[in-house]
């Protein structure tokens, strides 16, 4: 049986980890390979990378700690943030990232999705997408890092990029990203049912609960979460525990 | 030991040559004929789409080497697929015909069922010394969106939701639709039985 999937994320600058990790054992938090073999260890499913390296080395030193990651880790790994060009995608996939994931260069240009999916396989092209909720225009999607609404709604968003050719949506609710309260239910189950393709729920995981009412209730493929983890606050083992126990099929 | 893995641009093949490195192997990435036939095992890892890959093959006279090496041989994902005689995907291309399957979708996707198939899923039946050392319901990667069904030739099923070949052999020629790169210890294991065959 297929299990639902446990990805913990690392944000990343100037090939660094960043967002003050605390584990103990691990004598060089900020040091994203023994973080990444870490997880790996543990029972997560897969990685996410978001680089958040805002200079013109970006590219270089992404790449070079891709082939790094690859190098050392044996299970799937995502890469994303500010990514666009065909180029940097191409090099990031030869150099052993299994996915990369476009967020505001998609919505900028849509098809992109198709170019990327045609070249590289539908496999490696994560369409990440966040959304946060307006009381009168409901969940809108938003780019540039949180920073710009696009006006357009969250569902019809995901619906194009899956009809373009993507292969997995990460959906992140701004709305609940750091509350720690659940993750959003509702859009995610939307979104879930409204594209053929697996669907990332990201933002608000506080809890294994909260893990067991996104899968039950929202039907995600795959819960994504990054503090909760990075702090120690839950074990991927006993997450993952949680979730069997709840019924929920999970690689342990 | 000489380990040549297939060179005919399809897709990632990093992540093969990485995983190959962690078990302390050299390998080659070549579409020289003579080098393939050489070696002493042969890995033909594929992702991405069947007919430009077919097309490349025939480009490079490698669809009429291949179904003539006879030492051990295994293909992964893609690479297992392109060992078959036909596949729908594409509107439908020939291919290898190694081995007597023929490639289909997996059926309309509902709430439940996503395509791709993409995650950890666990292995069935096994039969082939490939899987010695695995538990019944060791769990491997795996993302695609056709299938070779099961027949005389499945060492390995997977179900998702009904049973497809998760794993193959004729003669020397093993395959398997996950990606052994990437399915943690377990994916090792398998690669290393590979080598030892």
């Amino acid at each position: 049986m297929l299990t639902k999937r446990i990805i913990p994320c690392l944000d990343i600058k100037d090939g660094r980890t960043v967002k003050g990790v605390q584990f103990e054992g691990l004598r060089d938090a900020g040091d994203p390979v023994a973080l990444a073999a870490r997880y790996a260890r543990e029972g997560a499913d897969e990685l996410v990378f978001l680089d958040i390296t805002a200079t013109n080395q970006k590219r270089a030193t992404l790449v070079a700690l891709v082939r790094e990651v690859a190098r050392e880790l044996d299970i799937p790994f995502t890469v994303g943030g500010g990514i666009g060009a065909v180029a940097d995608v191409e090099a990031l996939l030869l150099n052993g990232a299994d996915k990369v994931s476009i967020n505001s260069a998609a919505l900028a240009r849509p098809e992109l999705i198709n170019e990327l999916a045609a070249r590289f396989g539908s496999q490696a092209i994560v369409v990440a997408a966040d959304a946060r909720y307006h009381a009168a225009d409901g969940w809108q999607v938003y780019t540039r890092a949180g920073t710009h609404n696009t006006g357009r709604n969250a569902v019809d968003w995901c619906r194009e990029a899956a009809d373009r050719g993507a292969g997995e949506i990460l959906l992140t609710s701004m709305s609940n990203d750091g509350t720690k309260d659940g993750f959003a239910l509702d859009i995610t189950g939307a979104v879930s049912r409204a594209v053929p393709i697996p669907v990332i729920a990201s933002g608000g995981a506080g809890s294994k609960q909260d893990f067991t009412n996104v899968f039950q209730q929202a039907r995600a493929d795959a819960g994504l979460a990054a503090s909760i983890f990075h702090f120690g606050e839950i074990g991927i083992r006993e997450l993952k525990e949680h979730l069997r126990q709840d019924g929920i099929p999970v690689r342990l | 030991m000489e380990i040549a893995i297939v060179d005919y641009k399809g897709g990632n093949v990093q992540s093969v040559l990485f995983a190959l490195e962690r078990l302390g192997v050299q390998a080659t990435l070549t579409a020289d004929h003579e080098v393939l036939r050489r070696a002493d095992k042969v890995l033909f890892p594929g992702e991405g789409e069947a007919a430009s890959a077919m097309q490349e093959l025939r480009a490079q006279g490698l669809h009429e080497l291949l179904p003539t090496l006879t030492q051990p041989f295994l293909g992964i994902c893609l690479g297992m697929q392109l060992l078959g005689r036909h596949t729908e995907e594409g509107g439908g291309t020939d291919m290898l015909g190694i081995l007597p399957f023929d490639v289909v979708r997996f059926a309309a996707a509902g709430p439940e069922h996503k395509i791709p198939h993409m995650g950890w899923n666990n292995l069935q039946q096994l039969s082939s010394p490939l899987f010695e050392g695995l538990r019944a319901e060791d769990y491997v990667y795996f993302v695609h969106s056709y299938y070779a069904p099961v027949g005389n030739y499945t060492i390995a099923e997977a179900a998702y939701p009904a049973p497809f070949s998760a794993a193959v052999q004729h003669r020397n020629f093993y395959a398997v639709q996950f990606h052994t790169e990437k399915s943690g210890p377990v994916g090792t294991r398998i690669l290393e039985n590979f080598i030892r065959l």
